[in-house]
């Protein structure tokens, strides 16, 4: 009798086991594509600038191929149930961001620029490769160490306290290019917003998901929304005054909206309120205006959003980049110039960081631009998709804390750069120069690649518990 | 919580989307503008990324290029003999953009023209080093030497026509410039620049004052008068006497219109009116046409239109909307009448040509980098604003200025030369040094080689000395010179 109970319940795990097949084999295939498709690039650029294939083509294969494959052996070891897609697109994009990179620094314009402003010139790619295996290396530890992405619910109040450490900290280290965001340590800066972007998400979706019922349940009902109770939104409210507070000591419009923006995605999946979407947009628009009326560096911004080829205006924002990144996706038109033959450089500065999507732009084209852009949709679609496969709320959350983060993340410097919305000096995930981002960016795949795991993976057979076992055989 | 859920994935495809069509917008609705934008340095860089293709003149290159290194332009546009032909070339500067030929067929001139895709396609893949093709003129080197060696240190302009075809000849403007001082991008250059600019230089050496500067025409303008009277009928026989009182008062006024000097000229016929250039007798034809009629040939001679040649001339003037007396005025070139030189020549051409108006051209082709054809010029005829009949009457007349009146300097032994003089007058009650003008044409058996227009604005010269027939006729009669000799 209980043998054959026990052989039906081992039944219903192996048919569970075939319902989420583990689909490494599929991330292996496409990973290929990932590293193959840069290296392509890679000797695209080396052909269109020097007319030969690049002397370091090799080893920067070999490096990609290294990274993308401790990747998928850490995957498929630790996580063998995680979404498929999600390695393969960041090891793509990780990948064509190092191709851009090195081709700015075959730029010589940027290397006079940098020889004029600082004396020496010293390439990125190499750093850029090197915070590539950090990321790694990282995404590598998350996996291993954290078996299970719940074990981050106990440290949500601890997230709230780091998260505002690294959030405040750049306001006491000086402004460099104008905006107050990085902590520099023995030498290193630190993009310490690129971190708190996952550290907060943790903080909020522990706390939501503690305070969901109060948020959502006790509310009245007004012109068909729900309103919160006045105390209720004490969260809201603090969320928002430090969003405002970063926006006006940081002078960083992109990690005041990116915070906001997170919260409020977060606070509405908790509650499925959609009062608090309206909230949020309220909020958000009179914080925005509140906070142009009185503060020259965003007001500069905006004009610079609004009239970028004005001559006034660059003479009062002392810098047409802009403009400049306009001409450079223009100059591209539908096909693109080709990797290593557009001027995306006269951007000067900051041409391989926040404006590196406009070489994307000039050398790829509308259609290379658009290709980006879905890989974009893609990693965050994959990360929704791992949210609502999830089991528990705070996986939930969490998942699509971290996606929505990434996709305003996306936005913001997309729509920047093409001068969608006004510019905010953020990083475009992956493919921008900076050791911050990309080691944060891996850091954020890591999560959503071990909430997938746990989502997918088969739930464990009952028969394990010998007390299961004992309840079980009750019937006669 | 999936609903909410499913709502934030469509809200985050949408900021994707958003991208996308911002994306679309950018690089391919606005793509154009974009790539042309004034700031975009890229149309420079794309200017000097290659040798620039040449532009020729009787067969010989005007132009060159040379490697500039440390810059983001790769080479830089030379010129030979730069200031001779600047009115023609005009400049291509890495530092100041480009003009006439230079910008007009830059598309040509960087290789970069849509013609010339299924060239650079195979250049590519032959893995030849892409060049630009060439522009071939219309220019007559010797004429233009002549044209430009006679304006000398003074200020004036030449233009030269082929009457048959429209074909521009010669084109002179002094003082000129020479593009190879500013065609870089370095302080040097700016400097050079900045020297030519018209605050710093009045005598403006970067007008090109054969295609863009009016001068009042004066006398030379009694051509176009006599034209009306013919094509209108007032008067058929050039040799019979024309109702022409002397002293004559102008309709509506009180005054007199002066002829300059005692001169024959009550009841003059018409050829013997313009060999002694009679304002009276002009002013009355002007007069008793209207103001209409006068319009409508002086028009139909190019007056009130730009020209493209392809470089755009300044429209000539003639006033509408005018009294008698100012029409009488406008007809022997004062009161408001204004010309440029090339328009002029089309008026002499137009004479010559047995009254046909061929349309001017300077770029008889355009050539790919390995010399094939691209464009070839079809001469094109632009009105005709005399009868052939009218036209060898109206010859018959000029020939008779040469051969014994103003114009006599000009003549050339065994060569059938028709012209008229003019000087000027201008600036507040005339105190201006006058203009010299003359236009004139030559004829052999085979037709009208040339017409040619000179103007000499001399700010220097005696104002006494300043005679159509004295300064500007012998340049005209060099470059006539030089046309036909180099026919032979």
């Amino acid at each position: 009798m209980s043998s054959t109970h026990t052989t039906h319940t081992a039944h219903t795990s192996t048919i569970g086991s075939i319902g989420t097949p583990s689909r490494r084999n599929t991330e292996l295939a496409l990973l290929v594509f990932a590293v193959v498709i840069p290296v392509f690039a890679y000797a695209n650029v080396g052909l269109a600038i020097n007319d030969s294939v690049p002397p370091g083509l090799l080893s920067y294969g070999l490096g990609l191929g290294l990274l993308a494959g401790v990747g998928h052996l850490v995957v498929r070891k630790f996580a063998p149930y995680a979404d498929p897609l999600l390695l393969p697109l960041a090891t793509l994009m990780n990948g064509l961001g190092l191709v851009v990179i090195w081709r700015l620094d075959q730029s010589p314009r940027l290397q006079q620029r940098a020889e004029d402003l600082f004396g020496a010139f010293s390439p990125d790619a190499p750093k850029q490769l090197m915070y590539s295996a950090l990321g790694i290396a990282f995404f590598a530890v998350i996996l291993i160490v954290l078996k299970d992405h719940r074990i981050l619910q106990r440290y949500t109040y601890i997230s709230m306290v780091v998260a505002l450490v690294l959030l405040v900290a750049p306001v006491f280290f000086p402004a460099v290019n104008g905006a107050k965001i990085w902590i520099s340590i023995g030498g290193f800066t630190i993009q310490p917003g690129e971190f708190a972007k996952i550290i907060i998400a943790i903080f909020f979706s522990g706390y939501l998901m503690v305070k969901r019922d109060a948020l959502a349940l006790a509310s009245r009902r007004f012109m068909g929304l729900y309103l919160p109770r006045g105390r209720d939104l004490g969260p809201i409210i603090t969320v928002w005054a430090m969003s405002l507070l970063i926006l006006v000591f940081e002078t960083d419009l992109g990690t005041s909206l990116l915070f906001f923006g997170m919260f409020v995605v977060v606070l509405y999946v908790a509650t499925e309120r959609t009062s608090w979407i309206v909230f949020g947009l309220l909020m958000s628009a009179v914080g925005a205006v509140g906070v142009a009326s009185f503060e020259p560096h965003v007001q500069s911004r905006v004009a610079a959003w609004l009239h970028p080829f004005s001559d006034k205006v660059i003479a009062q924002t002392g810098s047409d980049q802009v403009a400049q990144s306009l001409m450079a996706f223009g100059s591209g038109g539908v096909l693109g110039t080709g990797l290593g033959q557009g001027n995306s450089d006269l951007i000067g500065f900051a041409a391989n960081s926040d404006f590196i999507f406009a070489t994307f732009g000039e050398e790829l084209g509308l259609a290379g631009v658009m290709a980006v852009l879905l890989i974009y949709g893609l990693i965050v679609e994959r990360g929704i998709r791992t949210a609502l496969a999830a089991r528990d709320p705070f996986g939930k959350l969490l998942a699509v804390g971290l996606s929505s983060a990434f996709a305003i993340q996306v936005f913001v410097v997309g729509g920047g750069v093409m001068g969608l919305i006004p510019l905010s000096g953020m990083t475009m995930p992956f493919v921008a120069y900076g050791g911050s981002s990309v080691i944060a960016n891996w850091a954020l795949i890591g999560i959503l690649i071990r909430i997938s795991d746990t989502a997918r993976r088969p739930a464990p057979t009952p028969a394990t518990n010998p007390d299961a076992e004992m309840t079980q055989v009750v019937r006669p | 919580m999936n609903k909410p859920l499913r709502r934030i994935a469509i809200f985050c495809a949408l900021l994707v989307l958003a991208l996308l069509a911002r994306d679309n917008w950018i690089q391919y609705v606005q793509a154009s503008s974009l790539q042309s934008n004034d700031m975009n340095r890229r149309v420079s860089i794309e200017r000097y990324a290659h040798p620039r293709g040449n532009i020729i003149v009787g067969g010989k290159d005007v132009t060159g290029s040379v490697t500039t290194p440390g810059s983001d332009f790769a080479y830089k546009r030379t010129y030979k003999n730069g200031p001779m032909w600047a009115p023609v070339t005009g400049y291509a500067s890495q530092a100041f953009g480009a003009t006439q030929l230079e910008n007009l067929d830059d598309g040509i001139l960087t290789g970069n023209d849509d013609r010339l895709f299924f060239n650079r396609t195979l250049d590519m893949i032959t893995g030849k080093k892409e060049e630009g093709g060439r522009v071939v003129t219309t220019l007559n080197p010797d004429a233009q030497k002549a044209a430009f060696t006679g304006l000398g240190k003074r200020k004036g302009a030449v233009a030269a026509l082929d009457p048959s075809t429209g074909a521009i000849l010669a084109l002179a403007s002094t003082p000129s410039y020479d593009p190879s001082t500013f065609a870089g991008n370095s302080t040097k250059d700016e400097k050079a620049w900045v020297k030519l600019q018209k605050k710093q230089d009045p005598d403006e050496p970067l007008l090109n004052r054969a295609l863009r500067q009016t001068y009042p025409p004066g006398s030379t303008f009694k051509v176009v008068t006599a034209a009306a009277a013919l094509q209108n009928g007032l008067y058929e026989d050039i040799d019979a006497k024309t109702k022409s009182p002397l002293p004559w008062t102008m309709p509506g006024t009180t005054t007199v219109l002066p002829n300059e000097g005692p001169l024959p000229c009550k009841d003059a016929s018409l050829r013997q009116a313009l060999e002694v250039s009679c304002n009276t007798v002009f002013g009355k034809i002007g007069s008793d046409l209207g103001e209409d009629k006068m319009l409508k040939t002086a028009e139909s001679f190019g007056f009130n239109s730009e020209q493209f040649t392809p470089v755009r001339s300044n429209a000539s003037n003639f006033d509408k909307n005018m009294n008698p007396s100012q029409t009488a005025l406008s007809a022997i070139g004062q009161y408001d009448t204004a010309a440029t030189p090339l328009q002029m020549a089309m008026v002499a051409s137009a004479v010559a040509n047995d009254g046909t108006l061929m349309e001017p051209y300077m770029v008889d082709e355009l050539q790919a980098p390995n010399l094939d054809t691209i464009e070839k010029h079809t001469p094109k005829k632009l009105s005709q604003p005399l009868s052939p009949e009218n036209a060898q009457k109206l010859q018959s007349m000029m020939q008779t200025v040469i051969n014994s009146g103003t114009g006599y300097t000009a003549k050339i032994p065994g060569v059938t030369v028709g012209g008229k003089t003019g000087t000027a007058q201008h600036g507040i009650n005339n105190e201006g040094t006058p203009y010299a003008w003359f236009i004139s044409y030559a004829k052999t058996d085979s037709g009208s080689p040339v017409a040619v227009a000179v103007v000499v604005e001399d700010g220097a010269a005696n104002r006494d000395d300043i005679s159509g027939g004295g300064l500007a006729a012998p340049i005209a009669k060099n470059v006539m010179q030089a046309v036909i000799n180099s026919k032979h």
